[in-house]
């Protein structure tokens, strides 16, 4: 049985421990609170920009803009990885880290996969890797990025693919699934696709009917404005989505961590109370042998 | 007197500046400016960088934005803007100070090359607009 005072030194150790794994959890929660509201704010302008280009594709001109146009030959594939700063969010980083050398490994041979890494611990693990190409850091996007980060991300990321750099931008990051899951995910943003096409053109041809807009000074002008910003927020929303999951990771795990702090100070107070027993009917037993000894 | 029967509404990336009902609005779009009354055609424009007028309870109000997007529609006007902001919360200093960095930005671009002198004038412009909005209040 280990000694009283090494067990009494355990369990101050681990409760000081929890508590600093309760105030990152609660650190964590305010910042994903903060984060998913950013999140819900920046829903109406994005909307209404799909909602726009929506109804500018649908009405069946066809535009002629890099944004739509896939490039002929694809050669030069970008990955823009966004993961955390900081650990001490279980799963997190590194589930995302294999998923994007899974998607690296993918990239088929003859052309070439450059990543675009966000956030230190993306660094901190491809630095180590030369097999794969790393094209730009960004880090200190910090714990809530702001919307000019979101645009400078974007601008950098629209300047390559404008001036043929490269041919198709992908973004990896975590889906947030809920606060417990995050889901690693890929997602293209240049050439903006139209997955929903079908549905937009439903939705474009009743639009259609009913209005009839003036378009000033011309529909592929206000393509032209339009289509940036559609990239700008569908990158800002992803690395958003992105810090709303390592919050939400880095508060499951601290809560866990907590839980389990919790049960070893439980354990181990079990362990001291023997050990304490113990040293009682030991000393009991050593009273009643000395005195049976005098007698 | 008019009534305040559009509803205009400016949205940008960090939310919804505004969503009232006004009596008519005066938007910096791109061919020119242009003014928007009750039952006005259904309407998509580009805007420039500029001042949004709108009258409201009969005074005149302003607000700047930094270029974007207007969808007039069913007496409603949706300006979409990637930062906007009312006259009378316009940080005069501050607009004042990056008037002065791009314009001394501006000035010295053949010390650094590597400036892009098209954002230089981007800012300087947004800068001297926000000054502007800001004396009209």
């Amino acid at each position: 049985m280990a000694n009283m005072r090494d067990i009494r030194r355990r369990i101050k150790s681990v409760a000081s421990t929890q508590k600093i794994t309760k105030a990152m959890k609660m650190v964590s929660a305010a910042k994903l609170r903060k984060t998913q509201s950013t999140l819900v704010a920046i829903r109406p302008y994005s909307d209404k920009i799909q909602e726009v280009m929506d109804h500018l594709l649908a009405g069946g001109e066809k535009y002629d803009t890099p944004f739509l146009q896939p490039r002929d030959e694809v050669k030069n594939i970008l990955y823009i990885v966004i993961a955390g700063d900081r650990g001490l969010c279980g799963g997190y980083n590194i589930n995302l880290l294999r998923f994007a050398e899974e998607q690296l490994k993918a990239v088929p041979e003859g052309k070439k996969g450059e990543m675009l890494l966000i956030g230190n611990k993306t660094y901190e693990h491809f630095r180590t890797r030369p097999q794969f190409n790393v094209m730009d850091v960004f880090t200190n996007i910090g714990d809530a990025p702001n919307v000019s980060q979101g645009k400078a991300l974007s601008d950098y990321v629209i300047k390559k693919y404008l001036d043929g750099e490269v041919d198709e931008v992908h973004v990896v990051y975590s889906r947030f699934v809920s606060v417990l899951t995050q889901v690693p995910d890929c997602q293209q943003v240049l050439p903006i696709q139209q997955i929903e096409k079908a549905e937009a053109e439903a939705d474009g041809n009743g639009m259609q009917a009913e209005t009839d807009y003036i378009f000033e000074p011309g529909g592929k002008e206000i393509l032209d404005v339009i289509l940036p910003k559609y990239v700008d927020s569908s990158i800002y929303r992803l690395l958003l989505e992105a810090k709303a999951g390592e919050h939400g990771a880095r508060m499951t795990a601290m809560d866990s961590a907590t839980d389990n702090a919790s049960e070893l100070i439980d354990k181990l107070t079990l362990s001291l109370n023997r050990a304490r027993q113990a040293q009682i009917t030991t000393e009991i037993t050593e009273i009643v042998g000395g005195a049976a000894a005098l007698e | 007197m008019a009534e305040d029967v559009i509803r205009l509404d400016i949205v940008t990336p960090a939310g919804l500046l505004m969503s009232e009902n006004v009596a008519a609005v005066n938007l910096p779009a791109s061919k020119g400016s242009m003014g928007v009354l009750k039952n006005h055609a259904p309407l998509m424009t580009t805007l420039d960088i500029g001042i949004v007028k709108y009258n409201q309870a009969n005074t005149d109000r302003y607000l700047t934005v930094s270029g974007g997007f207007a969808e007039i529609k069913d007496n409603t006007v949706i300006v979409l803007a990637e930062a906007a902001e009312r006259a009378e919360e316009i940080n005069v200093a501050r607009a004042q100070a990056s008037k002065a960095r791009a314009e001394e930005r501006l000035h010295d671009h053949s010390s650094r090359k590597d400036l892009d002198m098209l954002r230089c004038e981007l800012s300087l412009h947004r800068a001297i607009n926000r000054i502007k909005a800001s004396k009209l209040k």
